[in-house]
């Protein structure tokens, strides 16, 4: 791996006017995340502020119920109900180093927007969210916890008024403002270094899980598996088992079906392409990009996902929505747990593995809690 | 030391067009807004009015280097159902004076490779198992070149891909010389040193130099830029076009005086083709005024360099 690329996938696919930007960032991360007094105050934020170190929990009727052993890291806890505040601290501390003053960033389902609006607040950044209309109709809560702390939300309404459309409004405003904006980027997708840099920072989590289990059972767990939007959450959890005999499961948006016109699945069925400034998957053009969870509903994917599954080190699936809204259902009936709609989708596929039965200790990360998918729930299930 | 820019191995139609109409006015709009036949006679008039060359935007759904007007034009060409297929039929009508070029994103260069290939679709949805497989086999290695046959077969002369970075720009490179078409890269204020060099050496036709940061849109100055970038550039022996915020014939002017090859206009154009709404006549002539007033504009640009007698750019 060299330039920020995996293995041909990633690499800095932006106009011109872009790139010395870009280059300043890779140079900052580089010499400020390494040093000593980064690494202390952004463990003490992750400590205090965002919760970490999050449990790992043995979900014993889920286990039950399938015959298999089913952990889940509970990213659902931290500050804000999501996983993103990892990364958002990481960033936001970086921007402030650099003497950026102004943050901004895209959000699907609200969970990134949110945590950039509690890091903003936190450092004292002036801080911009892009969102989609059809997010923001869907996301309300969140739109609300924003606003709140702060945060400008601009609805986005151009295209198909989701988080791709979100992206592109974003990339947008860095451009016109590179010199005292930080776009602080929600996954481990964009131009390089925004997919390793995501990456170095939601390594937590498998870092974490890594050695609560083996605390727990003396060894490591068979299966890994995570939904995969832009792949954050998954990359998070996987990166510390790399090198380990760890199957990796990740579960895509899958929508009405892989196989049909409406998914986000651009790593089961997509192909080699640029968006966003990478190399990577994509749904193919004749594919409307849809998935009933906004943070899942996303056309292509981070490059180091697209390299995992050119080499075979994981395998990825579309989970549909019905399948989805089922583990949904399922998780909070059984553990008393209610997962973010992203997260159902990782749910369901650790589910089906304890189904087929090839695995026996089965880690799952549960990256949200489903506060914000109420109202969809509420709808779909007549509550 | 300055590296030369590898002379194409053909006749270059792009750069002949500037050096010959000197200075040069290179006008842009969209394909597809509001229609593919609109853009016939739009084109038509463009050609009528002056233009040198012609730059037409191949609509993408996710085009990062545009402004609102640009992006405006490009998702009213998509609601339009503008495909490549449609675009390509279009250039093949056209007879134009002005050499043509394509601007396009990446993206639809390969899906056009993608979707041209034997084996195109993966619809294999069984993923490989955990660490046993074969990685050639799963990927579908996407191919620049049947874009750009078919854009060479249409008689396109240039292709511009503002995601395209020097670094990767190999293989579309290559395959532009097999088919004798220009590859054009922006040049951004803040491009200098290697990066600079890496893109002068894959250039040809022209450089497309970015006046001021950010995204493109009409705007009422013409940024000093112009000036810092036109003497980084003066070194390299490839004409000079510059773009960005273009919008009246006094801007033409002075971004000649000092010392391009050429104008660039893109967003005042989208805009009269916006203001116009539903198309057709009226549009056409609008848009042919315009231009003949950008191209009085440059050439009076050019007559004040020459009475100066300041052929090459030496601005402070
Ligand atoms: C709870 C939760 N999980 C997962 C995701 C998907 O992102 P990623 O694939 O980067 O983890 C989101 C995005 O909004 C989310 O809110």
């Amino acid at each position: 791996m060299s330039n920020g690329t995996f293995d041909g996938y990633g690499g800095r696919h932006v106009p011109e006017p872009l790139l010395e930007p870009l280059e300043q960032l890779a140079g900052a991360y580089d010499d400020i995340a390494t040093d000593d007094e980064f690494q202390t105050d952004l463990r003490g934020l992750l400590e205090a502020f965002a919760g970490r170190p999050t449990p790992l929990y043995h979900a014993s009727n889920l286990s039950e119920r399938y015959d298999a052993e089913i952990y889940l890291k509970r990213e659902d806890l931290l500050h804000g109900g999501a996983h993103k505040i990892n990364n958002a601290l990481g960033q936001a501390l970086l921007a402030k180093r650099a003497g950026r003053d102004r943050l901004i960033a895209e959000t699907g389902a609200g969970q990134h927007g949110t945590a950039t609006a509690m890091v903003g607040a936190l450092l004292d950044l002036e801080t911009e969210i892009y969102m989609g209309k059809k997010d923001v109709e869907r996301q309300e809560m969140n739109v609300f916890r924003m606003r709140l702390m702060g945060a400008e939300v601009n609805e986005v309404t151009r295209g198909g008024e989701g988080l791709a459309d979100a992206v592109d409004a974003a990339l947008e405003d860095f451009a016109k403002n590179v010199d005292d904006t930080h776009y602080l980027v929600g996954s481990v997708v964009g131009p390089d270094p925004f997919p390793r840099m995501v990456r170095d920072f939601q390594s937590v989590i498998g870092e974490e899980a890594r050695e609560q289990i083996r605390e727990r059972t003396g060894e490591l767990p068979d299966a890994a598996v995570a939904c995969v939007g832009g792949g954050s959450n998954a990359i998070g959890l996987f990166h510390a088992f790399r090198e380990d005999d760890v199957a990796f499961y990740g579960a895509e948006g899958g929508g009405d079906g892989a196989d049909s016109s409406k998914h986000a699945a651009p790593l089961a069925n997509g192909t080699d392409d640029v968006i966003h400034g990478m190399k990577t998957r994509v749904i193919d053009n004749d594919v409307d990009v849809h998935s009933v969870s906004a943070g899942l509903d996303y056309p292509g994917v981070g490059p180091e996902h697209a390299m995992f599954r050119a080499v075979g080190r994981c395998e990825y699936q579309g989970v549909t929505d019905e399948e989805a809204l089922a583990a949904f259902r399922e998780l909070s009936e059984t553990e008393g747990i209610i997962p973010a709609l992203e997260s159902s989708h990782a749910i369901a596929r650790a589910i089906q593995l304890a189904e087929d039965g090839e695995h026996e200790t089965i880690l799952v990360n549960l990256s949200g809690r489903g506060d914000k998918d109420m109202e969809t729930a509420a709808s779909k299930f007549e509550l | 030391m300055t590296p030369e820019p590898t002379a194409p191995a053909f006749d270059s139609d792009v750069e002949a067009a500037i050096r010959e109409n000197h200075p040069a006015l290179i006008t842009y709009i969209t394909a597809g807004d509001p229609s593919l036949e609109d853009t016939k006679a739009y084109v038509e008039a463009l050609d009528r009015g002056g233009s040198d060359l012609i730059e037409l935007g191949l609509p993408f759904s996710e085009p990062i280097a545009e402004g609102p007007t640009i992006q405006g034009a490009i998702n009213r060409a998509l609601e339009a159902g503008t495909t490549p297929a449609g675009f390509f039929d279009l250039i093949d009508d056209l007879e134009t004076d002005a050499p043509l070029l394509v601007m396009t994103y990446y993206n639809m260069i390969l899906q056009f490779g993608n979707s041209e290939a034997p084996c195109a679709s993966n619809s294999n949805s069984e993923a490989p198992r955990a660490s046993n497989s074969d990685a050639a086999s799963l990927r579908n290695e996407p191919t620049v070149g049947p874009f750009v046959e078919r854009a060479a077969e249409a008689g396109l002369s240039g292709i511009i891909v503002p995601d395209l970075p020097a670094e990767e720009a190999d293989p579309l490179r290559t395959a532009c010389d097999e088919h004798g078409i220009d590859l054009v890269f922006i040049v951004a204020p803040t491009t200098e040193g290697e990066r600079l060099d890496r893109i002068m050496s894959q250039v040809s036709g022209f450089a497309y130099v970015q006046a001021r940061l950010g995204t493109t849109g009409a705007r009422a100055n013409v940024s000093t830029a112009t000036h810092e970038s036109l003497s980084r550039l003066s070194d390299y022996d490839v004409p000079k076009a510059v773009g960005f915020g273009v919008s009246e014939g006094d801007h033409a002017a002075e971004i000649i005086e000092a010392g391009a090859d050429g104008v660039i206009v893109g967003s005042a154009l989208v805009d009269i083709i916006a203001d116009h709404g539903a198309g057709g006549a009226p549009a056409a002539d609008a848009l042919e005024s315009k231009v003949r007033e950008l191209k009085r504009g440059a050439v009076r640009g050019g007559d004040a360099t020459t009475d100066e007698e300041q052929p090459e750019p030496e601005h402070p």
